[in-house]
């Protein structure tokens, strides 16, 4: 299956860019898309611990499992106000 | 017709915020207004640029209102907030709290500012002399009821 993955902030900026295409194998879950995105871009990983995961415009947790179509969304700790 | 929450690139209209509240009953309309600050930890700020991950983003806005309702339950709120480049002294973020008591009012637009902090999906890229950084505060999660106490807590103080 294959799942757009959304970057921000200074996620986005280690990636060089805000939105992906990834395959993914049936029943991955958000978690496995995160350690795939970190193998490819290895400055991502100190993030693991603060970041947040949304999965198509709702919160998620990483344990949550993936659809094909779905739009994954990795988090930096926010900052608005 | 003005809606309740937003994310704007357009500056902030305060006025037509508190227009978009029914203010039917009401004693009390409480403005608050964040503006980009000219300091932040020593450095001197030059402009900021907020991201948003503007889907989430309006929802936690909704989310935000609604806990302000289950909390306050006479207590109507509107909250809009900018994304995009500002300068010095612009208004990034503008929350209206309608009451039928002031008390009410102050405690729902405080506790509005302290969710907003906690889990909209919304980045500050501040520009300062010698470089930028991403401000990066609260890891977002809506479901963390402490931080949701913490909130309330400083609402109500």
């Amino acid at each position: 299956m294959r799942v757009t993955v959304r970057l921000f902030a200074r996620l986005r900026d280690i990636a060089g860019t805000g939105e992906l295409e990834r395959d993914a194998p049936d029943g991955a879950t958000v978690g496995a898309v995160w350690a795939s995105l970190v193998a490819e871009y290895p400055a991502l990983s100190p993030y693991e611990k603060s970041i947040s995961c949304a999965v198509n415009a709702d919160y998620s947790r990483f344990t949550s499992a993936v659809a094909d179509g779905d739009e994954i969304a990795f988090l930096p700790p926010v900052s608005g106000g | 017709m003005v809606p309740l929450t937003a994310i704007t690139m357009a500056p902030l209209d305060t006025e037509a915020l508190v227009g978009a509240l029914d203010t039917t009953g009401i004693g009390a309309v409480t403005t608050f207004i964040g503006l980009v600050r000219g300091h932040n930890l020593g450095r001197r700020v030059l402009h900021l640029e907020y991201e948003a991950y503007e889907a989430l983003a309006v929802k936690g806005l909704d989310r935000i209102v609604s806990e302000s309702l289950e909390k306050w339950p006479s207590v109507r709120v509107a909250i809009h907030h900018r994304i995009g480049r500002m300068e010095i002294g612009e208004a990034s973020v503008a929350i209206a709290a309608a009451s039928p008591h002031r008390a009410d009012a102050f405690a729902a637009s405080r506790y509005a500012i302290e969710r907003i902090k906690q889990i909209v999906p919304i980045w500050k890229h501040e520009y300062f002399e010698g470089g930028d950084v991403w401000i990066e505060g609260a890891t977002a999660d809506p479901d963390n009821a402490e931080a949701r106490a913490q909130a309330l807590k400083i609402a109500c103080a």
